[in-house]
């Protein structure tokens, strides 16, 4: 009604009323989270996509003023013959400022799925952990686990929503599920790629090289671990952002054990000690 | 000014019934008979088919339905036009229900919309999960569908109860039923519609191990079960089929036709073998 509009009352009314889209009635899709309907949290008033772009995206940014949202960190996994390998390091940075180096990069959601962590800290935690609730729900609904392609997907599909907002994740989802083993890379840009073999954070290009001259499909266990250990080492050795613990997963058919956190500084003067 | 509804048709009577919900199933219980059967490595669907009017084209007419390339569904309900001589006018609120005694193809409008919605989220499932749906996960997608319909403003229920039948990705062949309140069960085997009752107390008789040991013996006891209610036998059927890993097949007339010769054959020789007996 006209009167209600120019009060402004109108938009109040229409969730009042019966809207078919937002009636709870027709929307029996179970993979819709966060709301039925779809709600952002983003500020009042503000096109967040819009503030954000030209402040990334152009040369000289704003004023003066360029945003750029790094992931500092080196996370990697590679799959291999005996399952997944997942390794991590554990400094967190604001800037120059080394916040923790104690912090934990890899998200257990469940026996069978391990997250890891790059980019924000906050984006990270938070949408990995709405990742573990929407999992355990799923295996309560479905009586059954969720399998890496499903889990993977809900992160990218949530990450979707919010493109262009400056969320900054990157993230591999690693599990074993009725297909085999799985490794699937997801990133706040709603990427989702499956590969044998991932890197992401500020040292990873580091990671890779290391990697990359050591690995095959038909690894043993123990040279797994090594190559995993070595290539994260080498990142923090070099990579500013990269430091603290190196955290090791390994995903097997069996569900992930975790196989050795040793610090930065005895990794050094271990691998020093080889090369006497 | 949107025309809002506050108040809910489908309410609790004094004595706990929810009356609408079960005048559904009454609808159900006039609508053709659908039987389903669960065998080892092939599902069976089949449906009491009514013949259709002179003019009208055959094909039109289908009540076996694909979800996705390995789950289908027939349903049972009853649809509402077309006075005949026994009328007896239901009114409920501001709806008004013509029932009528003669049979025709279930409330196919109803279907058709469930029907449509199982279909989006079978692909919506796959999209987001990446696997097929299991045939249970969708059985329990279309029966909370049937349930929010009987709890909210404005709304009556679907007046059919579906068969869903086929395989979950891991092979394993399944049987569901579902009802206009919304329960779902799993089932061996299960018929739906008029003389529901009849047909399977006959199953409960005649589903043994080696009634379903082959794909060939589960359709025809499909068959046999529905020539227990249907007249005019074969011509009057209709019958659907899937195997594991491989779409639905919906069978012609001519082999309906050969089987219900079959099974007439078997018949007689059953007779046959009797009557020695009884002399000897």
């Amino acid at each position: 009604m006209a009167l209600l509009d120019v009060c402004g009352i109108s938009d109040w009314l229409k969730e009042d009323g019966f809207n078919a889209k937002a009636a709870s009635v027709d929307k029996v899709n179970h993979f819709s989270f966060a709301a039925r309907t779809p709600e952002f949290a983003v500020p009042v008033g503000v096109d967040p996509a819009k503030f954000l772009k030209p402040l990334t995206d152009n040369e000289d940014g704003v004023n003066g003023v360029k945003l750029e949202l790094e992931h500092g960190t080196t996370t990697l996994a590679f799959k291999f013959q005996h399952g997944v390998m997942v390794a991590v390091d554990s400094r967190a940075s604001a800037g120059s400022y080394i916040s923790s180096q104690t912090c934990k990069k890899v998200i257990e959601i469940n026996p069978y799925l391990l997250g890891t962590m790059s980019g924000s800290a906050a984006d990270c935690m938070y949408w990995e952990r709405v990742l573990a609730k929407e999992c355990r729900i799923y295996k309560l609904r479905n009586k059954e686990r969720i399998s890496v392609s499903a889990a993977s997907k809900l992160l990218a599909n949530m990450m979707v929503g919010y493109r262009g907002m400056g969320l900054s994740m990157g993230s591999m989802i690693c599990g074993w599920d009725k297909k085999g083993p799985g490794l699937y890379y997801v990133d706040d840009n709603a990427v989702r790629l499956s590969a044998n073999m991932f890197s992401t954070g500020s040292g990873n290009c580091y990671a890779y090289g290391v990697m990359d001259s050591g690995y095959r499909y038909d690894l043993s266990v123990p040279e797994a671990y090594d190559l995993a250990q070595r290539a994260v080492f080498h990142a923090t050795h070099r990579d500013a952002y990269s430091g603290g613990t190196v955290n090791i997963y390994h995903m097997q058919e069996k569900g992930w054990i975790k196989v050795s956190h040793e610090n930065v500084e005895e990794l050094y003067h271990r691998f020093a000690a080889e090369k006497k | 000014m949107s025309a809002r509804y506050d108040r809910a048709i489908t309410v609790f009577s004094p004595d706990g019934h929810l009356f609408q919900v079960e005048y559904a199933q009454e609808a159900v219980k006039k609508g053709s008979t659908a039987v389903g059967i669960r065998g080892k490595d092939i599902v069976v669907l089949g449906v009491e088919k009514k013949s259709v009017a002179k003019l009208q084209e055959e094909r039109t007419v289908r009540k076996i339905c694909v979800l996705d390339e390995h789950v289908c569904m027939a349903f049972a309900g009853e649809k509402l036009y077309r006075k005949s001589p026994e009328c007896s006018v239901v009114s409920v609120n501001a709806h008004t229900f013509i029932h009528h005694t003669y049979l025709s193809p279930g409330l196919t409008a109803d279907a058709r919309i469930v029907i449509n919605r199982a279909r989006v989220e079978c692909q919506s499932h796959r999209l987001t999960v990446e696997d097929p749906v299991t045939v249970e996960y969708i059985t329990r997608y279309i029966a909370t569908l049937k349930q929010r319909y009987t709890q909210s403003n404005g709304r009556r229920p679907f007046g059919i109860s579906a068969l869903i039948v086929g395989f979950d990705y891991d092979g394993t062949p399944r049987l569901y039923q579902t009802d206009p309140s919304g329960t779902y069960h799993a089932w061996k085997a299960n018929a739906i519609g008029r003389s529901a009752k009849t047909v399977r107390e006959f199953l409960e008789k005649n589903y043994t191990e080696e009634a379903i040991a082959g794909d060939n013996e589960a359709i025809k006891l499909a068959i046999k079960a529905l020539l227990e209610v249907v007249q005019s036998g074969g011509k009057n059927i209709e019958l659907a089929i899937i195997r594991r890993n491989q779409p639905l097949k919906i069978l012609e007339a001519s082999e309906i036709e050969t089987l219900v010769a079959e099974i007439e054959k078997e018949k007689e020789e059953e007779a046959e073998k009797k009557k020695q007996k009884k002399s000897s």
